[in-house]
């Protein structure tokens, strides 16, 4: 008789002694992959051990780990939010058009993250009070986000945003640590005491468990739902104002695919795609570690388009190894 | 109106005679037969690779590697084809089905055998499949000059009035209707998205048949790599970039339940030909083409909602039935 894993979840009979359970956790096995790959990257290329070389590796990752931040609670709560990249391109145009009315620096930064929390409570608005499944929910509002996008733009863009807006996303608040890497850490910290310290991160790890019975504990299971959607909306509209900043132009087809690396970082992170577990230590190491792969090859001249097979491979080798695992174990 | 809510093919086929109504009120030769038989051909490579995609998404399971897929496999075919212009072109086509339903293989095995979640398995195999495509290629276009000229005009050859490429179309749609009506492997299909559980008691194999859904998406994804390949005489890296959406798009709008068990072969024809005549409406109303990706969007919520209704009414009826006993 064939098992069935109607979830991703299991409840062992016994918890593993702390130790054990820590070697043998995922991040430790990510705290390997990324001290692995960080020492390949160091014998593969002279230019890599540098301070400013270490510097720009951050620009690699911080926006979409940024989005992944937020995604991680969206995942763990059992939703999914494919429309961050268009939300990005929505925001990014909204600034550049607002910049063509003379908006001044906080405005664009107020316009980005405004239409972006917009964004995000139209996506919370469709799953938690039509109750519509978020993957095609956010499939559509993808389509349409990008779609204003071009209708705005067409096959022109924005440029000439005020260099005091570029310090977002050139700037250094000290040596080579960029505002960049700043704001990332410490939006990783505020996430992580929201979903490992806090009631609301346990109603997120109940609603993704069990959302009835998270209902009938008392849960406001929409409520937080609605939400979680505002909170990856307001992170892509931060990773729009940070974009838009670095590149100094908006175009439609701006951050195009960023959807699917930052579910990438949030899954090798260890977030179970069917809701339920997860963490943010990991999520941040996934993230460190999808910016090391792709910075090494980098400096190895790979194609950014070669790197991608790194990537999804390294999505697939991580999540089947343990499996593949467990499977001998319980065979042997 | 209710009862016609209830029938989406019906529905969607009204939704497609206002729109033709609409346009042919001001244009009038838009409506004429050989207009509707062009944008037919138009979709016929989206009416394919709905339809596997809907083997895929009746049983839970996604396929978003469907386009890599379709890019990867019409590369091969593209570089064989101007490696050795001597081999028929017929072989060629069972070359891609073959080789796309391997690729679709490899992500039925990791769901089957490893039950890592199909998204998962499937954003990565979008993003290996793609890059491959680079790697095969060198980062090269293959292009018309290079494509023997039977591997273009396969295709175009007119059979009955049709191009045959309408014919595939058709007679792809056929072999699904026959699958999913009448054969047993199209009943599991529907069987798992409904009830996994009780599709294992009555002796399905849940894993094996996800298996064959994703094998038969990924022969579809094949065939049409040579079709878009030889209709767009070119092949490259960015061939059918972001297309897993469309793909999906069309699904849903033809009615196909992304939480598995519902969808028609029917269904998801008139989901792709909807997507169809609004592309090749736009530019005929003159509204610029850029407006296309935001009335498909809307399009896609308008039928969730849609979807969302019928499923809602049917889970409400079992309930009543269920009380009065």
């Amino acid at each position: 008789m064939t098992e069935i894993h109607a979830t991703g979840r299991s409840l062992p009979n016994r918890l593993d002694k702390p130790l054990k359970s820590a070697v043998l956790s995922w991040e430790s096995l990510l705290v390997l992959v990324a001290v692995g790959i960080f020492i390949l990257n160091s014998f593969a290329s002279p230019y890599f051990l540098n301070a400013w070389s270490l510097s720009d590796l951050t620009f690699n990752f911080t926006e979409k780990a940024l989005i992944a931040l937020a995604m991680a609670l969206l995942i763990i709560s059992g939703e999914i939010d494919l429309s961050v990249a268009a939300i990005i391109a929505l925001a990014s145009t909204m600034m550049g058009l607002a910049l063509q009315y003379g908006a001044d620096t906080p405005t664009l930064v107020a316009v980005g993250v405004g239409v972006g929390i917009l964004c995000g409570a139209f996506n919370g608005f469709l799953v938690t009070g039509l109750k519509l499944p978020s993957i095609v929910v956010t499939i559509g509002t993808m389509s349409l986000f990008r779609g204003i996008a071009f209708i705005v733009l067409g096959d022109q863009s924005f440029k000439g945003y005020p260099a005091s807006f570029s310090w977002f996303g050139q700037g250094y608040v000290y040596w080579v640590i960029s505002f960049e890497l700043v704001l990332f850490l410490v939006c990783a910290v505020i996430y992580w005491v929201l979903l490992h310290r806090t009631n609301f991160g346990r109603r997120v790890f109940a609603i993704g468990n069990n959302d009835v019975a998270a209902q009938f504990s008392g849960v406001r299971v929409d409520r937080i739902k609605f939400i979680l959607f505002c909170l990856t909306g307001l992170m892509s509209g931060i990773a729009a104002v940070l974009l838009t900043a670095r590149l100094g132009s908006t175009r439609p087809s701006i951050a195009e695919g960023f959807e699917l690396e930052a579910i990438t970082m949030v899954v090798l992170g260890g977030v179970s795609i069917l809701g339920g577990a997860g963490s943010i230590i990991g999520v941040v190491l996934a993230a460190l570690i999808v910016g090391l792969v792709t910075f090494g090859l980098g400096l190895l001249n790979v194609p950014g388009i070669v790197m991608t097979i790194f990537t999804g491979s390294l999505l697939i080798v991580v999540i089947a190894l343990p499996i593949l695992f467990r499977m001998w174990r319980n065979r042997a | 109106m209710n009862r016609l809510l209830k029938h989406r093919e019906i529905f969607l086929f009204l939704a497609i005679l206002l729109v033709l109504v609409l346009v042919t009120a001001r244009f009038p030769r838009f409506a004429q037969p050989g207009n509707l038989l062009t944008i037919f051909n138009d979709s016929s490579i989206l009416i394919m690779l709905a339809l596997g995609q809907m083997a895929v998404i009746l049983t839970r399971s996604i396929d978003l590697s469907m386009a890599a897929n379709l890019a990867l496999t019409g590369m091969v075919v593209a570089m064989v084809n101007a490696a050795f212009p001597g081999v028929p072109v017929p072989l060629l086509i069972v070359m891609c089905i073959v080789v796309g339903g391997a690729l679709g293989a490899f992500n039925g095995i990791l769901v089957w055998k490893l039950e890592i979640p199909p998204i998962v398995v499937t954003l990565g195999t979008l993003t290996i499949f793609r890059g491959m495509v680079f790697v095969i290629s060198g980062g090269a276009w293959v292009n018309a000059a290079q494509m023997s000229p039977d591997f273009i005009s396969l295709q175009r050859t007119m059979f009955l009035g049709l191009p045959l490429l309408s014919w595939f179309a058709i007679v792809t749609a056929l072999v699904f209707f026959l699958l999913m009506t009448r054969t047993p492997l199209g009943r599991a299909l529907y069987a798992i998205g409904v009830n996994p559980t009780a599709s294992v008691y009555t002796g399905i194999n849940v894993g094996r048949t996800k298996f064959y859904a994703f094998v038969i998406a990924g022969a579809v994804a094949g065939l049409c790599g040579y079709l878009w390949i030889s209709r767009y005489v070119i092949a490259s890296v960015e061939v059918a970039g972001g297309y897993e959406l469309t793909i999906i798009a069309a699904c849903v709008i033809g009615g196909v339940s992304i939480a598995g068990g519902i969808g028609s072969v029917a269904g998801v024809l008139l989901g792709a030909l909807f997507l169809g005549i609004i592309n090749n409406a736009l530019p005929v109303i003159g509204v610029s083409p850029f407006w296309q990706m935001a009335i498909s969007g809307t399009a896609i919520l308008l039928a969730v909602v849609l979807n969302a209704r019928g499923e809602r009414r049917h889970g409400r009826i079992i309930l009543k039935k269920a009380e009065a006993v």
